[in-house]
């Protein structure tokens, strides 16, 4: 063992040096090219910035609500919920988010809210909603907002992204994009 | 995507099979000159012919030197640089775990990224994903070596192929996918976290980093530990279904082509066609019932009266949707990777059995090199028992299997369910220590905690993520598991195959029992499902089957 202690430290010193090293600076000065120069996409509204691939909070009635968020959507840290599917203390909570989903959207139909608006993510940051998730509320915000509902509706069908190749994944919407979009339509 | 994987795993598993015969190969003019200078300031010949012994040996020894350094870094970090964030130093049980967590491939992760650690802690673990598959795969080539002469002591050099496993095998795949990556969305800045205003007004926080040459390695070197808490789940390390598809082809393709490059080095497709086989025969029954699980979603949130179409979607993303994530979860606990992009936790009773399953299993694929080496061990069984079956010396690619081989392989195949169920049981029976870290009740608690020991063992590194794993107990005892599940494996396997490579060469007759054929490859699926099954069985029983009668 002893004759391969110094050539063993020896060569984890170089090989530190190529890969934690040259490595990742390659990588960085390609990604200088990638958007916001590998800072992150972000999009500009009013003078304030918002990260793109990071959802945010909407807690207000005249905006579209995101999913539930184990971490209160604060970037700063990410984490599902992780309680297991029979979990009681977790289906009652469930069940309190239909309940009042239900209080704050009158005239909707239990039948009618997609499951991924009372789950939380698994980072707590998902940008993203269902289409369907934007449709079950656009009653309150066209009540509240005064905005025509076919409007609205128009509004979700040109954020909705549709899948990748038009065959991989769901088709989604960004909720901020939505959000921000709203806004400009008064 | 599993095609895809596939079409790419054959002609790279015939590069790999070039590497290491030492053949031409199209990145020599930038590697040659890089690995010379590595051995020139270490002081190694590449040359020196090595036994299966000595190879072992200067293994250990520089795993031993990765490890010592680790805690240095991960205890000290506070005060080195690249800590724009002030995250604090790792408590020393805490760096134990995470160091050798990272050392054998595993990444079980008991700390946040965003909080836990340093972007030169970052650096440094991603270090150790890259030498500890390298670590991995010379173990697999001193294998490959015993089976392609017929006879020999000397079975090539550690150091060089190990180098060459980082060199020439992970790091171009890993570049481009780094690459990929950061187009897609992932960050590559060396800045901190940034404080912005939301649309509604509240004050929030964004961790970001220099993630996108991080998670590329996690993934072609199967080792799984994330950049950020929630891994491949976060949007910023998994920003878009295509980046989700690169992410999966990256932790099947050098698993995958290990297989076929063991075909091509020795000189024998037709085994390794058998081996594939086998391999996704496997993969397919677990992957194929986990898909369509996740997509049924919950029948207890179905009885709610809401519009379950989506499928389960507590803990999973909308951009990657309930079939991607079923899909990933199995892969990604075939392979040795451990990376998630949906929480396991949360997924469906028997989907989370099947995670479990896949890792108890741990042959269908398995982690880079070892994942060879784990199967080489049912392979062996299977030889052995056929050949008493049928009444004909064991005999395995021309080389007899005696005693001393049969004894090995015996301890390494039962070791794993050894781990497991002796560290389950010692968490069951310590509540004092484990009780408070649950975040589930009853059956699913149980399952939380087998499914820590499982992870540790197989040196997956996912997790029932509600645990709360950073304590002494968790720290201490999953450390210990890391440890021996790893070195052992590597050790045993390497060992038979070094022995039976000292052995005479017995040409083939009408008396050898074929081992390239499809009846032999049922046969070694006979043994792997009897092992998994009587051993695992009764505690599964326990945990997941029954949460899943418990559901309806």
């Amino acid at each position: 063992m002893k004759k391969h202690i110094l050539p063993a430290i020896k060569l984890t010193a170089v090989m530190i040096l190529f890969f934690t090293v040259i490595y990742p600076l390659a990588v960085w000065g390609i990604a200088q090219f990638a958007p916001n120069a590998g800072k992150g996409e972000i999009i500009e509204h009013n003078g304030k910035k918002h990260y793109v691939n990071i959802g945010q909070s909407f807690t207000e009635d005249n905006y579209f609500w995101p999913r539930p968020s184990a971490v209160d959507y604060n970037a700063a840290g990410s984490g599902g919920s992780n309680k297991g599917p029979s979990n009681e203390e977790y289906l009652a909570e469930v069940q309190a988010r239909i309940d009042t989903f239900l209080v704050h959207n009158p005239g909707v139909d239990k039948s009618e809210i997609p499951v991924d608006l009372v789950t939380a993510s698994g980072s707590g940051l998902d940008p993203n909603f269902s289409v369907q998730a934007a449709k079950v509320q656009v009653a309150r915000i066209a009540k509240i907002r005064g905005i025509d509902e076919v409007k609205l509706n128009q509004l979700i069908d040109e954020q909705t992204e549709k899948p990748l190749w038009g065959m991989f994944g769901p088709e989604k919407i960004n909720v901020l994009k939505l959000n921000i979009a709203l806004d400009q339509l008064k | 995507m599993f095609t895809l994987s596939i079409l790419l795993a054959i002609p790279y598993g015939k590069y790999i099979a070039k590497v290491y015969g030492g053949e031409k190969t199209l990145l020599d003019p930038i590697f040659n000159p890089i690995e010379r200078i590595f051995y020139k300031i270490s002081g190694i010949n590449p040359q020196t012919e090595m036994n299966w012994k000595q190879q072992m040996v200067a293994l250990i020894t520089i795993n031993m030197v990765w490890f010592l350094l680790g805690m240095v870094v991960l205890m000290n970090q506070d005060n080195l640089p690249l800590n724009p964030d002030k995250n604090p130093s790792m408590s020393a049980d805490l760096a134990f775990n995470t160091v050798i967590s990272f050392v054998v491939n595993c990444n079980l992760q008991h700390y946040s990224g965003e909080s836990g650690l340093s972007y030169l802690g970052q650096y440094w673990l991603m270090f150790l994903q890259f030498v500890s598959a390298g670590t991995g795969m010379a173990a697999a080539v001193v294998l490959f070596r015993a089976f392609r002469d017929k006879s020999s002591e000397t079975l090539g050099n550690f150091y060089n192929t190990f180098v060459k496993s980082c060199t020439r095998i992970l790091l171009p795949v890993s570049f481009v996918i780094a690459i990929i990556l950061a187009f897609e969305g992932t960050p590559m800045t060396f800045e901190g976290k940034d404080a912005i205003t939301t649309l509604q007004g509240d004050s929030v926080e964004v961790s970001r980093g220099p993630a996108a040459a991080f998670v590329p390695i996690k993934h072609v070197g199967t080792n799984g530990g994330g950049f950020f808490g929630v891994n491949s789940a976060h949007p910023f390390e998994n920003p878009s279904y295509l980046s989700n598809m690169v992410e999966m082809v990256a932790q099947l393709i050098v698993p995958l082509a290990m297989i076929f490059a063991f075909g091509y080095f020795i000189r024998r497709r037709k085994l390794s066609w058998m081996i594939f086989g086998v391999m996704t025969v496997g993969f397919l029954m677990l992957t194929i019932p986990n898909i369509n699980m996740e997509m049924n979603g919950n029948p207890a949130i179905a009885a709610m009266g809401i519009d379950n179409s989506l499928g389960a979607m507590e803990g999973k993303e909308i951009r990657l949707g309930a079939p991607a994530s079923g899909f990933w979860s199995i892969v990604t606990t075939v392979i040795s990777t451990g990376s998630v992009n949906s929480m396991h936790d949360s997924s469906m009773a028997l989907s989370g059995m099947n995670e479990l399953l896949a890792m108890m299993i741990n042959a269908f694929y398995g982690g880079v090199g070892v994942g060879i080496l784990n199967f080489f061990i049912f392979i062996i069984l299977a030889v052995f028992i056929s050949g008493l079956m049928v009444g004909r010396t064991p005999e395995f690619l021309g080389k007899k299997v005696e005693a001393r081989e049969m004894k090995i392989a015996m301890i390494i195949a039962l070791l794993h369910p050894f781990l497991i169920l002796v560290g389950t049981a010692l968490a069951a029976a310590s509540p004092q220590y484990t009780m408070d870290s649950l975040n589930n009740p009853a059956f699913h608690g149980l399952s939380e905690m087998l499914y820590e020991y499982t992870s540790s063992s197989a040196n997956n590194g996912s997790g029932f993520e509600g645990l709360g794993d950073n304590t002494p107990w968790w720290n201490i005892s999953t450390g210990f598991v890391l440890i021996l599940s790893r070195f052992l494996p590597i050790i045993g396997p390497v060992a038979i195959a070094g022995l039976l490579a000292q052995k005479k060469y017995v040409p083939e007759g009408d008396g050898t029992l074929k081992t390239d054929t499809a009846t032999f490859g049922l046969m070694v699926f006979a043994v792997i499902a009897i092992v998994a099954a009587l051993a695992f069985f009764p505690v599964l029983a326990l945990g997941p089957i029954a949460e899943y009668f418990s559901l309806y």
